[in-house]
Parts: structure tokens; sequence; C-alpha cells
């Protein structure tokens, strides 16, 4: 099936992935919690088990750690599973088949034997849910090599790396964030991407600063460097996209130009991915490059609270990020 | 497990059978009062927290566990303040059969300073050690093996304290029960395991998940004494649990106590005719609510004599008071200051 530009939701473009792989690759199924009443997973999942049959559209027991390690057992027998977690916080009980056995395969066994295994891995915080029911843990995934980890921030994303994530013979990381599901856009065509090609993306030419952000933190760079570039700032926006492995190249080139970095990550700041994105920068460019020090806005090191009063506080917003790169031009 | 147990797994699980007010002959009246006050009490609390749900004054998810009220209070009549109760994200029965106090539940709801966990955990994160509850979490039989812990230190330090890990159908599905299950046997830790077997996690009913309904098969797995009861029934509940209760505190190790039952409600928040995407059969939920725990032992007491329904609307406006009290109460207090969140990060 291929599709016309339509007008689709990060959701929406999510499920016609689906859609696509379970057409067109009959050894892609789908395996995780939910899947039979996929209320959790927004519009993104809606009546596959109907169209494509429960043998291949798996809801499960509460088992995410036999699930996991069945999905990397199917996938070193010749399908490629795409291994669904409705919330990040719950695939903690699956740590051993992801960083033990899939991320190391490869590696241990001569590169001989390669676990094709898609997780998909929701993020899915807010709404008072608090500490174990909204984290983003993108950061521990990229730590570990033998692991691809890919972000999506924009629709087409959203649809094009999680097909390029299953066809892909490596364990990928798929992470979606939920605050996502309801941007639109026009996707043209679907486009079988490697994955291996992929890496950081400019979403926003820009002379001022560079702004680099993954999967919503990009989102929200998005919307501050609009309101910027009315006030006549010129932001430079690059979406991350793929974590692991992380080629930083185009973030160097851009940096070099701009002189200016701001990174926005929604994890944790020690420790997190924004350390990793101005490690690479400071090692890489020229000691005259940067016209002040680089930047972070990260999430404060505490877990999610729950009370309304705190939980707005915790998270970043356009403003913070647009009061940050004010702060860094003055 | 023998063929008399699968019997009665299988006729407990018929939502058409029992109906009829429970056996109370022999029991203690004031025990039967404190149960039903209880129990009341725990409902109330609960309706009211659907209504602030549903009309937006909490933020968050809320579990009700309407209908299953008879576990809690059964199981908490045979527990003191030194024993280590662990619950999960559909646990506020099990704290307030603790310590009965609504004001401090809905101000956690709520997420003020005022409540159990100081405002910080909301629903699903409760906390109130003095009474004996050392918390409940949302991931799903995260304590299992926590509770096996305690149990193991209330034996090292030489007590007849014990632990207790309420849990759901559902949770017996994580690998960790089973290692805990083991782990407990082996250490003879004094733990009861209390799985609320409601038929459901989520949206799916325990037959596409679990070859067998009954979870007592576990137990027998492992070497552990088991009762298996009516859920619905705060005697009988009260009564196995009390038999387990008591073969741990005398150093016999763990027990595992099978209640079967049904939640009223959808799985989350205060919708009761769905269940958050697959419809239920509201024959099912209609034929359940006729084994309610509640009006099974009002009415053996009233059959009995030894309650009125005089009696009864008094307790019931006595606590429709006390509740919108406290509700109100709660309402009016302050949220945590804004320091709480890097504060209670560590202890310093
Ligand atoms: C580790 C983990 N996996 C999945 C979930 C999502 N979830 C929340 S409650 C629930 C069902 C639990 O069923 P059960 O243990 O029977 O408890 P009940 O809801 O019936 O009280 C699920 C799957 C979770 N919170 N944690
Ligand atoms: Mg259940």
């Amino acid at each position: 099936m291929i599709l016309k530009v339509k007008k689709q939701n990060y959701g929406t473009a999510i499920c016609s992935a689906f859609e696509y792989l379970l057409e067109k690759y009959p050894e892609v199924f789908v395996i995780g919690q939910g899947l039979w009443s996929p209320w959790y997973v927004g519009n993104s999942m809606t009546d596959l088990d109907k169209k494509f049959g429960v043998e291949r559209i798996i809801d499960t027991p509460v088992s995410e750690s036999a699930c996991t390690g069945a999905a990397v057992g199917a996938s070193l027998s010749g399908m490629r599973p795409i291994l669904v977690h409705p919330r990040m916080d719950f695939m903690l009980y699956a740590m051993d088949a992801v960083v033990n056995q899939a991320a190391k395969w490869s590696h241990m066994f001569g590169g001989q034997a390669h676990p094709a295994v898609t997780i998909r891995s929701i993020i899915n915080r807010g709404g008072e849910q608090g500490a174990q029911h909204s984290q983003a843990l993108h950061s521990w995934f990229a730590h570990v090599p033998g692991l691809r980890v890919v972000m999506p921030s924009t629709v087409k994303d959203a649809r094009d790396l999680l097909i390029a994530s299953v066809l892909c013979n490596d364990p990928v990381i798929y992470i979606d964030d939920r605050w996502l599901y309801e941007q639109e856009d026009d996707l043209p065509p679907i486009e079988e991407l490697s994955l291996a090609a992929q890496g950081p993306a400019c979403l926003r030419k820009g002379a001022d600063i560079t702004l680099v952000g993954s999967g919503f933190s990009t989102y929200l760079a998005n919307k501050a460097a609009e309101i910027l570039g009315k006030q006549a700032v010129s932001v430079e926006v690059i979406d991350i996209r793929i974590l692991n492995p992380f080629d930083a190249s185009l973030i160097i080139e851009s940096v070099e130009r701009t002189g200016v970095l701001l990174v926005v990550d929604l994890g944790w700041r020690n420790s997190g991915f924004a350390a990793e994105v101005i490690a690479r920068v400071t090692e890489n460019v020229g000691t005259d490059v940067l016209k002040c020090r680089p930047r972070r806005i990260t999430l404060p090191d505490a877990p999610a609270p729950t009370s309304r009063a705190l939980e707005s506080r915790y998270y970043t917003s356009t403003d913070e990020i647009i009061n940050t790169v004010k702060e860094l031009l003055s | 497990m023998n063929d008399l147990d699968i019997n009665q797994v299988n006729y407990l699980i018929d939502p058409a059978n029992c109906h009829n007010p429970i056996y109370i002959k022999g029991c203690d009246t004031n025990d039967l009062i404190n149960y039903l006050k209880m129990m009341m009490m725990i409902r109330k609390v609960e309706q009211k927290l659907a209504i602030g749900r549903r009309d937006g004054f909490i933020g968050g998810p809320v579990h009700l566990g309407v209908g299953q009220e008879a576990i809690a209070v059964g199981v908490s009549g045979s527990l003191t303040c030194d024993d280590r109760i662990f619950g999960a994200h559909r646990s506020h029965s099990h704290l307030l059969a603790l310590n009965p106090d609504p004001y401090r539940l809905f101000a956690e709801v709520l997420g003020k300073v005022t409540g159990f966990s100081r405002g910080m955990g909301g629903s699903m994160h409760l906390w109130d050690g003095p009474s004996g509850f050392y918390g409940s979490v949302p991931i799903v039989s995260g304590t299992v093996s926590l509770a096996v812990g305690a149990a193991m230190a209330a034996r090292l330090q030489k007590t007849n304290h014990i632990a207790v890990a309420y849990f759901g159908d559902g949770a017996m599905e994580e690998g960790v029960v089973h290692e805990s299950l083991n782990l407990a046997r082996i250490q003879e830790s004094p733990v009861l395991f209390v799985v609320e077997n409601n038929l459901f996690a989520s949206h799916m009913h325990i037959s596409l998940r679990q070859p067998s309904d009954m979870q007592s098969r576990f137990a027998v797995a492992n070497h552990i004494p088991y009762k298996l009861a009516d859920g619905n029934d705060v005697v009988a509940v009260k009564n196995a649990a009390s038999e387990l209760i008591t073969h741990s505190r005398n150093g016999q190790g763990p027990g595992f106590l099978e209640l079967i039952t049904y939640r009223w409600y959808g799985h989350v928040d205060w919708r009761d005719d769905i269940d958050v995407g697959v419809h239920r059969s509201l024959d099912d939920v209609d034929n359940w609510r006729m084994r309610d725990p509640v009006t099974r032992l009002s009415k053996a007491m009233i059959e009995q004599g030894i309650w009125s329904a005089e009696e009864e609307k008094k307790l019931i406006s006595m606590l429709d008071n006390q509740i919108s009290d406290a509700w109100e109460k709660a309402m009016n207090d302050s949220y945590p200051d804004e320091s709480a969140t890097l504060n209670c990060v560590y202890e310093i």
C-alpha cells in the first residue's frame, strides 16, 4: 500500500507504518500489552487486530520480561517482531533481554547473528501520573552499544523511521512520545529508508544559535524558534532523530557557523543525552568558535511529582527555551 | 490443588452464584459491625473519588476497588501496625482498612501537602508507615518481592511480625512474583501473598491470559499453604487470612490467599459501564453487584437481629457527613512547596 500525499497526525502516521509493514512483510508481527484494546496508545494502532488478525497482533499477559525475550528469540528465527511497551516505565522488567541479550548478540557471536527486533517504547507522561508513569529513559538506551535508538519528532519520521527500524537487522529502540500525537502534516508516499544511513536533521536554518532537541523537545524547540524568528532572532533547529549510534557532525558543523549551542532534552540532567551533545561539540569545534558557554535545558534531577502544583513546573516550556536563547545571545 | 478447590473456583467465578447473605453465625457482633462500617466507609470514599475525578478536581488516574472492599477489611482484621503491608495501583482500601482516615487520602489524591505521602504520590503511591502501610505503587507486581524482604527482616529481627503483599491476577503473570514465592518458601519468610483475583488485568479477561483461572496453583507449585475464598464475603476472608497469618507468625513461613472478586468500575477512573476499550458485559457487572460484600453482610446481620435498617440509615448519614467534611477540608489545603520536587529525592 503506497500512500499519496495525505494529511496525517503523528499517531495515524505510526499506524500507517504498521499497516504498511504488516501488509508487505509476512515476517512482521506485533506483540505487547493492550493490542486488542489499544486505548493506551492513542490512535497509533487502531484496529490492527481486526485487519491483520490476532495471530499477528498479539495481546499478552502482564509479562514484559518474557514477551521481550520472546520477541528477541523470534527475531533470531527469521521474524521481524515489533514489541510494544505502551509505557516506557513498564519495560524495566525487560532489561535483561534488551541490554544483555539483544544488544550483545551480534558482537558476542562475531557478527554472525542479528536480532532484528524493534522495541517500540512510549513516553507517556503528564496528567499527574507521577514517578513510575512518566519516565523518558532514552539516554540510558543510548548508552548501550548494540542498540539503535530512534526518537522521531516529526510526523513523517514517526512513520518512516518506524519502517526503517523494523527493516533494520539490528535491535532498535523506537521511542515515541504521546505529547507529539496531535501534530499534523501532509505526508508524501512512504519511503523505505536505511536506518544506518539516518542521523540528525536540520529542521530550520538559522545563523544566530544552534538549538538541538530530540522527540518532544524538538517540537518545543521548533515552536520557540518560530516565535524568536518573528523577533528577528535566527535559530537553527536540529533534531537528533538517532541517538545511538550518534553522528554529531551536522550539529558540530552548525555550531561552527553560529558559535552558540543550546540543547533541550526532556530527560534528566546528570549523565543525560544533552551532556553527550555538548561534549561532542566542545571536543570537536575550534577553540575560538564558541561565543559563550554551551547550555542545556533538561528535567530537574528528580522523579516526576504527581501534585499538579509541582508537575506544572517540572516540565520545560517554549518560554523557558525562548528566555534562555535570549540570555545566551545577549 | 484438589478437585474440590477447582470446583470452588469455577463456582466463585460464576457471577450468578453467592447472592445470598453471608454466613455469620458465631462471629463477634462488634467485629461484624466494625467490618460493615469499614466497608461502607471505603466504598463511599471511593465513590467520592469517582465523582471528584469525573468533575475534574482530581487530575491523575484513580483505580477504584468498589466491589472488592471485603478483602482489605477481612485481611486487616488480623494485622497490627507492626506488620509490613504493601499494595499496588488499586490500594485505597488496603490503606483505609489500616488507617480509616478519608481526609488524608483525599488530600493525597488531590496532591495536597497534608496527604498520606505529603502530596508527592497521589492515588497510585500511598504510604503510611505508622499504621504499617509501607507503600503502594502502580508498577504491576512492583512490591511483591519487597514484601518478601520485609518478611525476611521481621524474621532476622526475631519478631513475630509479618509482611503482606496485595496484588492482582494480572501481577501473577510477572516473573518476579514466581521468584518471590520460591524465595519466600525457601527462606521461610513470614509473608502473606494476597491475590485479589478479579478476573481482569485492565481490558483482558483472565481466560485470554492464563490457562487456568486458579491462582492458587502457583502456591501449590511452591509448596506454600493456600486458602481460596469468596472475596466478597468478609467473614470468609477474615477466617482464611487469620489462619494463614497465625501460621506465619508461628514461624511456619509464607501463606497464599486467593480471593475471587470483581471490580464494579472500569480499570481506571469513574466509568462503570465500560472497561476502557472493551465493553464489558453489563449483565456480568449487574450480577456481580448482586454479590455485593456490603449488602450481603448487612442483610445477614439484620436477619440475625444484631443490626437494623434504622441503624444502617444512621451510619450512612454519619459517613456521608464525615466524608463530605473530609473532602472540603482537603480541597482547602495547600499544595506542597515547590522545593519538594528536589528536596524529597534523597534523605537530605
Ligand atoms: C509492569 C507494568 N506493566 C503493565 C502495567 C499496566 N497495568 C496497570 S494495572 C494493570 C492490570 C493489573 O491487573 P491486576 O494485577 O489483576 O490488578 P487489577 O487492576 O485487577 O486490580 C496493567 C497491565 C503496569 N502498571 N506495570
Ligand atoms: Mg485483576
